[in-house]
């Protein structure tokens, strides 16, 4: 790697466009990998956060029926479902009595801290709906965090409601909904989202609807679905947007890299490689100077690569998530959940301190 | 590049810098192999019995005599396997089983004959242990065993067996095999006959650093006496169904995820790419930690992807099974940044992909 690019990162200075793309393309896996943890050292110490979380996905019923998704279904297609409010709310509330209690101090009245919820854009449910279900799920544990509906979720919803974003967005905090995911931003670039999600909003849509989340003191996440048919230039044009959003609202908590699955989806294609994936990682971490959190989703990289990730420049390896249905229909060769102590071994034999957070990596446990 | 010392390379497993360590194992993968290919070969595993006396504690796979699974194949099973194994390009059977109290050498010479007499494919087979228990039950020194079963056919010898090369960890997980000598004694005498054999090592269990050094040190000294290994393969003990992980979710309520992790893994091979400076070829082990780390093992020291593993039993007894073809192996090599090539069992380029 050039000494003066090296230098520069090593200072708190930033990676241009030029220079990120170089390093991107580089056989440099090692000086990258470095570089990008001794960032995230200087950022987050050998902490290695988790959490111990739920996934849930009310519907798979969706109007976009992206190529490379393989888990929606339209209606009366075999292995479409919806959920009512009450059954989410059983589904919940049977994790919880069966979920591991952590140390002491969780959330009150429940083994995990965080819910995330997403779904499809089901074809006839209201708005309203929506808004409710946050309200039951708040109402009924109170004491966990509500991560729910990705910029594509929000997008739809003040579509059929013909409400503005901050309508929806804050009707939706006031029910209880503090956090977002990141998904659905998928690569920005306009020419492969022809080709991957042409039904999808826009790179820019995704942006608003997260500009106007963070104003309305919503914090989310970032994702980049990579490795299907974008450009290593494509990747950083990703990066780059994201890092300029960040400058002007601070509004998100982590970066997750999503390493494309090729099986029964539309695109068909490779997975990318283990390489790949721990550079994709490092590049985030170089390039992503104003987030916080880059995250090894385990789900996504699988367990080895995302523990390797560790010493590219992750400092999250997200959640126990108990239950994930989307990458598992894409043909994961990961389990479906993670006990909380296979996530603390893993940290620990990466040589880094486990630390388990709430849905705003409040720290709730440190060993 | 100088030889490294077992100080050094103790320490190098307790405390280097992983990426430091990889990068050093890159270097020398590079310099030993510049022109970037990454060989496979195309074989299937047959394991003629799973009866087994040693009952090792790592291991999934033997059962008694008497039990129900129990089995031995008969001469057309094996046939029907190797037949499929010639259609789908293979150059290679590795040939292994349990140490079965009720077959002779005539069985494994009769065997090896009527392979030989029916198909032009290399026999890798009957590691140490099965070669040393064979030599007992007839009287026979391991040279005159060795003999008999390369006149019968036998090509070349796999490593297995080794698991860890020290009498300590041996009594701790598997009492009734050969000990560390012996494994050494019939992988020299194969050698110094002229037959070319691998070498292995699974970690991960209950061995401690010094153990792995050892380990990488009696490899590297046999090595530098006959030359005859052509490569050295580290895998993690898989812990599915194996009476040493009930004997941990009894100790300390430790789960099967917890054995060697992805971190471990690359640093033992990195490590074993360094110390080894006399074995031209390291494989990566994707069977046991899936392709994705397996690609990444490419830029930690390893050089050749194994085998595409038509057929595999043993690590499948363990829970673990990545369902792989050759094309996968191919993909996966050229998405790592190699050429992909396969190869014969003697590490000669048949097919560039």
């Amino acid at each position: 790697m050039n000494y003066g690019i090296r230098n520069r990162i090593r200072n708190g200075g930033r990676v241009t466009r030029n220079e990120a793309v170089e390093l991107f393309k580089s056989d440099d896996l090692f000086s990258i990998g470095k570089l990008a943890a001794e960032v995230a050292e200087r950022r987050n110490g050998k902490n290695v956060y988790f959490i111990v979380n739920r996934h849930i996905n009310p519907t798979n019923l969706c109007v976009n029926r992206c190529k490379f998704c393989a888990f929606s279904r339209s209606k009366g297609e075999e292995g479409a479902f919806e959920l009512t409010i009450d059954q989410v709310l059983q589904r919940l509330s049977a994790s919880c009595e069966n979920s591991q209690t952590s140390h002491g101090s969780l959330k009150q009245g429940c083994g995990y801290s965080e819910v995330h919820i997403v779904g499809g854009l089901h074809p006839e449910w209201h708005f309203d709906h929506y808004v409710e279900m946050i309200a039951a799920i708040h109402q009924s544990f109170p004491h966990i965090n509500i991560k729910a509906f990705t910029a594509v979720e929000i997008d739809y919803f003040s579509r059929i409601s013909g409400l503005g974003l901050e309508e929806v967005l804050i009707m939706l905090k006031e029910s209880g909904l503090q956090i977002m995911p990141g998904g659905g931003a998928e690569i920005f670039a306009e020419g492969v989202r022809d080709q991957v999600c042409p039904e999808k909003i826009s790179g820019t849509r995704w942006l608003q609807v997260m500009e106007t989340a963070h104003r309305v003191g919503i914090k989310t996440n970032a994702t980049m679905l990579y490795g299907h048919v974008e450009t290593l230039e494509d990747r950083v044009d990703h990066l780059l947007k994201l890092r300029e959003l960040q400058d002007k609202t601070s509004g998100f908590q982590a970066f997750v890299s999503l390493a494309y699955h090729p099986k029964n989806t539309e695109i068909g294609g490779f997975y990318s490689s283990g390489i790949d994936d721990l550079k994709t990682i490092a590049m985030s971490r170089l390039v992503l100077d104003n987030f916080d959190h880059i995250k090894a989703y385990w789900i996504m990289l699988g367990e080895k690569i995302s523990q390797t990730a560790l010493l590219f420049g992750a400092d999250d390896l997200d959640g126990t998530i108990i239950e994930e249905k989307i990458t598992h229909s894409a043909g994961a060769m990961t389990g479906e959940g993670m006990t909380r102590d296979d996530l603390v071994y893993l940290i620990r034999k990466a040589g880094k301190t486990p630390v388990e957070r709430d849905g705003l990596y409040n720290e709730i446990w440190k060993g | 590049m100088e030889r490294i010392t077992k100080e050094r390379a103790l320490d190098l497993l307790n405390s280097a810098d992983l990426l430091d360590l990889g990068e050093a194992a890159d270097r020398m993968r590079k310099s030993l192999h510049p022109e970037g290919i990454v060989t496979f070969v195309v074989d299937r595993n047959i394991n003629y019995t799973n009866v087994c006396i040693n009952q090792c504690k790592f291991c999934a796979f033997y059962r008694d005599a008497e039990s129900p699974e129990a089995y031995v194949l008969s001469e057309d099973q094996l046939f029907k396997k190797i037949e499929e194994t010639i259609v789908l390009g293979g150059t290679q059977i590795l040939l292994q089983g349990g140490l079965h109290p009720d077959l002779g050498l005539d069985y494994y010479t009769d065997l090896l004959k009527s392979i030989k007499a029916c198909f032009k494919i290399n026999v890798h087979g009957f590691s140490p242990p099965e070669v040393s228990y064979l030599a007992k039950k007839h009287n026979l020194t391991i040279r005159e065993t060795i003999q008999i079963l390369r006149q019968a056919g036998l090509d070349s010898i796999p490593g297995g067996g080794a698991e860890i090369l020290s009498d300590r960890i041996r009594e701790v997980l598997s009492p009734k095999k050969i000990k560390s000598g012996e494994w050494l004694r019939v992988m020299e005498e194969a050698h110094e006959l002229g037959m070319r054999t691998t070498a292995t090592m699974m970690f991960g269990s209950v061995e401690e650093s010094k153990d792995i050094v050892e380990h990488l040190d009696a490899i590297r000294s046999l090595q530098d006496r006959t030359g005859g290994f052509t490569a050295f393969i580290p895998w993690s003990f898989q812990p599915g169904n194996t009476k040493l992980s009930k004997e941990w979710a009894l100790g300390d309520q430790r789960s099967a995820v917890k054995s060697a992790t992805a971190v471990d893994y690359l640093r033992i091979l990195a490590l074993s790419r360094i110390y080894l400076d006399n074995l031209r070829n390291i494989q990566a082990s994707w069977v046991t930690q899936g392709l994705k780390l397996a690609q990444v093992a490419l830029r930690f020291g390893a050089n050749d992807f194994g085998s595409t593993m038509i057929e595999e039993n043993v690590v499948r007894a363990a829970g673990v099974s990545y369902s792989v073809t050759k094309e996968d192996i191919v993909n996966a090599v050229k998405a790592a940044g190699f050429e992909a090539a396969q190869r014969d069992t003697y590490y000669n380029i048949i097919r560039k992909f």
